[in-house]
């Protein structure tokens, strides 16, 4: 890649804590210059000018326009540089991901469930292929956490109420610190479990070892027909509501004239706040589900409609 | 001394609890801020023997997390936003704009009480059981999640805005209103300029964090879901609201500290503080900007890519100020008469401390660095260096300062300089290990942690320990000073302000007669003598 | 024993005074513009994320009581503007007397206030305490009666307060005036107007979303 060229960049664990590696070692040779130059100047003035000392103090100077202009611009472009620098990697890492593997991961008190597609469900550790684009979707159950690998030199905040894309990749096999990072209460520290990065032979083979578990799509229809959602979405349902077949992904027309894609916060959010987006031309019935399903569950039910994609209705 | 000064005129409690002087009010606050101190100091004692070991063996998870956010909420609240202001800035504002007191001596005291009553609260809390939130209550574990004293701790820390509230309007009122004839603005020495600053932020961020408080002990105790997402709530939002009161906050614990080395910086070098003008603008400044930045400690919270690039921008700007004022402290040294009396030594460290604080900051302001940083130990390392490394160090030099006037005493010079040179070595190795934590990945407020942290931590404690030592000892000696120390002349230092043109310690009404100003501050003559602000 | 001075030592003399006790005002109105203005901020972010909600919880607000009390508080405003306006130790016993109204005025107010509470209870429009609403638009009304009740909360503290200046004020005029309590009751005023506004503020945003003319 063309950063090779740039000296002292090292390729870090992922596509980016390279530039994060080289901006920390930008910003600490920068701090170094300003910090030696202070302590020399320092150093020079208490020697040269202590009292006792015989040396030239004539012509003491109070103000000078020209000093000031003059750090206070070298402060400001400096600063701004470094501004500059480090939005531009910001960028990088916090790009919308595309949709390559999805980890589903439930952060609650005091422990990280993350959950492959194909049900593989692991407590406080997540294996991933290396190389290759994983797109976490994380949800709290209860408090603020936040997912930290320090490796990678990523964290994001796991807000209640809401769900958080993360995209990571590790390029080199191994095990990683996972740690959370926003205080959430007794077992804050405990919450610490670790990500393991593996050849991708050796990942499609930990997948297949893992405990026979159904796909999260399919635990998602049962509970789609267990909680009773079959008997609207369903065919054959006397009630008339939106078809499921195909939404995920599509544009949604809604009561009152706009449009939202029918992305995995919008799935969530009709399960829990139903009447919050009404589909255009349907009755506001359906009744909400805050309360009676969980993170877990939700995953899997936006898992199942997901699957629907393929299908037209 | 023949003649009574504010100590002597009456030694009864009732003139002490009911006094209306601006110095003994100050006195009051430094006897309670001791005490403070102490407390925070000992959760701090206590969280560094844990931290030496990676196990959690000293004491529970749930002592450990009431143990930090005991020392959060008692050192900011009840220790370093009252510092400086309440103690020195009271004793001294009057006396340095050629003022009888302040403006309104009696909201001077009720700033007081209010204070202790916030403090007690805080404390009744604490022992009652404690409070587990972090200094920084974050919803929605604060609101729905904590079994712990929530409201309780709220409340103090609610009453004890009040007292801030008040402080700031009396200081704003008097420097507007109470200058001696002849003090221009331009006349002010650079250390009311600071606390005029400080003072603005008081005002007017304190109530937004009243409210904040006020919102969340709603929401536990009448049981309504303000920031609960269940109802559409928003964690984010208390965010935004906590930290747009907090980050102007710590601008409150910096500010004075800059404006105490102003005076220390010009009195040791016998020569006025280079660029006067800006350093005196940069104070409101970093007020003004200060309020604009709070969204740097939510890079990673989710909100908007537009706010982290809005936030990161301006907390560069604000950086900009505190730059220009460390490089003209040292531009003041240049061609100076230099002394290395305590205040000196400690001015220095300051110099150098806040700089490598300020430094730090950068990281931190930038986006990309602080999604590794934030949150972790390197976080902690940045604000203690500033806030301890800065504000505390610039505290204790100030004292040093004015020590004299405000006792009528002489301390022990040989005393304080091993006790400054120790709290400079100490202060070092207890927080810049904790650098090194945070760049490899330890986060905050974990008591157990993976044992490659160990050997920092272990650092990190040691230091601790000397530290502790270190700010023990002018305990002894400046105590003993003001019982048995040597009296003090009016003018120890030589130095041209006002406040050092009255007998030390001052009589109950600061002046026999108002004096009159003449000339700016900082002037010495070509013999490096002061010459007064009034002659 | 000297006679009081008419001033203390740190003034000059009596306008010095006096005009440092009203730039104390100003800086404490200023506190309380943030104090309130934090509260509105998230009452906006909150009608933002809940534009119908709000709506709907507004329709649900008594306007007839609140344009009542908006009449009673600018009316209550006025009599202590004018309370003001013609103070002077001869004619303190007029002040005393309209400073009397504003207070009374301003304890109706709070009357309003707490039957337009109980009704709010009756209806089953309190968070908290047995909230009951029926819809879609169940959050953002329950959000709606959060700011709502904290908001009118606070403002009738502050007026409460007010109501113990204006009496107090009301009684040194009518037993021994001086030229120096035309600074506090000039101070007074200047509070007792502030929390006008803050009323009008609030009245604005909660009795008149939802209910414009479309």
């Amino acid at each position: 890649m063309w950063r090779q060229w740039i000296p002292f960049w090292q390729p870090g664990l992922s596509p980016q804590s390279g530039d994060v590696d080289l901006l920390f070692a930008g910003l600490l040779i920068a701090s170094a210059v300003v910090l030696g130059l202070l302590f020399f100047l320092l150093t020079l003035f208490c020697v040269r000018y202590r009292s006792g000392n015989q040396t030239d103090r004539e012509h003491r100077v109070a103000k000078s326009w020209h000093w000031e202009v003059g750090w206070t611009a070298a402060s400001l472009v400096g600063f701004l540089g470094l501004f500059v620098w480090g939005a531009s990697v910001y960028f990088e890492m916090y790009k919308t991901p595309a949709d390559e593997l999805d980890v589903f991961v439930v952060a609650k008190q005091w422990m990280w469930k993350t959950q492959h597609p194909g049900g593989q469900a692991e407590i406080n550790a997540l294996h991933v292929p290396v190389k290759r684009p994983v797109r976490l979707v994380m949800a709290s159950q209860d408090v603020i956490h936040s997912f930290f690998i320090p490796a990678l030199r990523l964290k994001h905040d796991v807000v209640p109420g809401r769900y958080q894309d993360l995209e990571i990749e590790v390029d080199r096999p191994g095990q990683y610190h996972l740690f959370c990072a926003e205080y959430c209460g007794t077992d804050h520290s405990g919450m610490i479990g670790e990500i393991v990065a593996m050849e991708p032979a050796d990942f499609s083979n930990w997948l297949a070892q893992q405990a026979p578990s159904s796909p999260l799509a399919a635990e998602g229809g049962a509970l789609f027909r267990e909680l009773g959602c079959s008997g609207c979405h369903g065919n054959g349902s006397k009630v008339r509501a939106p078809p499921l077949e195909g939404v995920y992904g599509r544009p949604v027309p809604l009561s009152d004239g706009s449009t939202v894609i029918a992305d995995d916060k919008y799935i969530r959010d009709s399960i829990l706040l139903p009447r919050s987006q009404i589909v255009a031309s349907y009755e506001p019935l359906m009744p909400s589900f805050e309360g009676k399903v969980s993170e877990d569950q939700l995953l899997r039910l936006v898992m199942y409609i997901k699957s629907l994609a393929g299908r037209s209705s | 001394m023949s003649e009574t000064n504010y100590l002597t005129t009456d030694y009864t409690l009732r003139s002490w609890f009911l006094t209306t002087d601006h110095k003994r009010i100050a006195i009051l606050y430094f006897a309670s801020l001791i005490f403070f101190f102490f407390i925070g100091g000992a959760a701090a004692t206590v969280i560094r023997i844990e931290l030496a070991t990676p196990q959690g063996d000293l004491v529970s998870s749930d002592t450990y997390n009431r143990l930090f956010t005991m020392h959060g909420i008692i050192m900011v609240w009840f220790f370093l936003i009252p510092s400086i202001p309440n103690t020195l800035g009271n004793f001294i504002v009057p006396l340095m704009i050629g003022a009888r007191d302040l403006a309104f001596p009696r909201l001077n005291l009720m700033s007081w009480y209010i204070f202790m009553l916030g403090g007690c609260t805080t404390l009744f809390a604490i022992f009652a059981g404690g409070i587990d939130t972090g200094w920084t209550f974050y919803t929605p574990f604060s609101t729905l999640y904590s079994n712990s004293y929530v409201i309780l701790a709220a409340a103090g820390v609610f009453i004890a805005g009040f007292s801030s509230i008040l402080t700031g309007l009396n200081f704003i009122v008097s420097i507007h209103r109470l200058r001696a004839p002849g003090l221009t603005w331009y006349r002010l020495p650079l250390f009311l300029w600071s606390l005029y600053a400080t003072s603005v932020i008081l005002v007017l961020a304190t109530p937004v964090l009243a409210i904040t408080l006020l919102l969340i002990a709603t929401e536990r105790f009448f049981g309504v879901g303000i920031f609960d997402p269940r109802i559409g709530g928003d964690p984010l939002l208390f965010q935004h609201l906590f930290w747009f009161y907090s980050h102007p906050a710590v601008y409150i614990m910096i500010l004075p500290g800059m404006g105490v080395i102003n005076e220390l910086i010009s009195c040791f070098s016998r020569k006025e503080v280079f660029g006067y003008k800006f350093v005196a603008w940069a104070s409101l400044a970093i007020a003004a900007v200060g309020f604009l930045v709070w969204g740097h400690h939510m890079f990673v919270s989710g909100q908007s890519l537009v706010a982290s690039l809005v936030f990161s921008f301006m907390s560069f700007i604000v950086a900009v100020p505190s730059a220009i004022k460390v490089f003209n402290w040292t531009a003041t040294l240049h061609k100076g008469l230099l002394r290395f009396d305590a205040p000196m030594l400690y001015a220095l460290g300051f110099i150098g401390l806040f700089t490598i604080g300020g430094l730090t900051g950068l990281f931190l302001a930038c986006l990309a660095y602080d999604v590794h940083a934030t949150d972790t130990y390197f976080v902690v390392a940045h604000f203690h260096y500033i806030m301890v490394g800065g504000m505390v160090t610039a505290y204790f030099g100030g004292l040093h300062y004015w020590w004299p006037k405000i006792t009528g005493r002489l301390y022990s010079e040989h005393w304080a300089r091993a006790a400054a040179v120790l709290i400079f070595f100490g202060f070092n190795l207890t927080f810049f290990p904790q650098f090194i934590l945070g760049a490899e990945g330890m986060p905050r407020r974990y008591h157990i942690y993976p044992p490659e942290f160990q050997v920092w931590n272990v650092l990190s404690s040691g230091g601790a320990a000397i530290l502790a030592l270190a700010y023990l000892m002018p305990l002894f000696y400046l105590g003993y000073s003001a019982f048995f120390g040597p009296r003090a002349p009016a003018n120890p230092w030589d130095a041209p302000g006002l406040e050092w043109q009255t007998s030390s310690p001052p009589p109950e009404h600061n002046f026999a007669t108002q004096p009159v100003v003449t000339r700016k501050p900082y002037q010495y003559n070509r013999n490096f003598q002061a010459e007064p602000q009034n002659a | 024993m000297p006679e009081r001075a008419a001033f203390a030592p740190q003034y000059a003399s009596v306008p010095h005074r006096d005009n440092t006790a009203e730039l104390g005002m100003w800086v404490f109105i200023a506190t309380e513009v943030l104090l309130f203005g934090g509260l509105i901020l998230a009452y906006f972010v909150y009608r933002h994320a809940f534009l119908q909600g709000f709506a709907e919880g507004s329709r649900h607000t008594d306007i007839v009581i609140g344009t009542t009390n908006t009449a009673v508080l600018l009316t209550s405003s006025f009599l202590v503007a004018w309370a003001v306006e013609v103070f002077s130790p001869d004619t303190a016993r007029l002040s005393a007397w309209l400073l009397t109204g504003a207070a009374c005025l301003g304890l109706f107010f709070i009357v309003l206030k707490g039957i337009e509470y109980s009704k709010e209870y009756d209806e089953h429009l309190v968070p908290g305490v047995d909230f009951q609403f029926a819809g879609p638009l169940a959050n953002g009304v329950q959000l709606f009666f959060i700011f709502y009740f904290v908001a009118t909360a606070i403002h009738a503290l502050h007026m409460l307060i007010g109501i113990c200046l204006l009496t107090t004020l009301a009684a040194i005029c009518r037993k021994a005036p001086t030229a120096r309590h035309h600074t506090a009751l000039h101070s007074a005023a200047l509070y007792w107007h502030f929390v006008d506004v803050v009323w009008i503020f609030l009245f604005a945003l909660i009795y008149l979303p939802g209910r414009s003319s479309s």
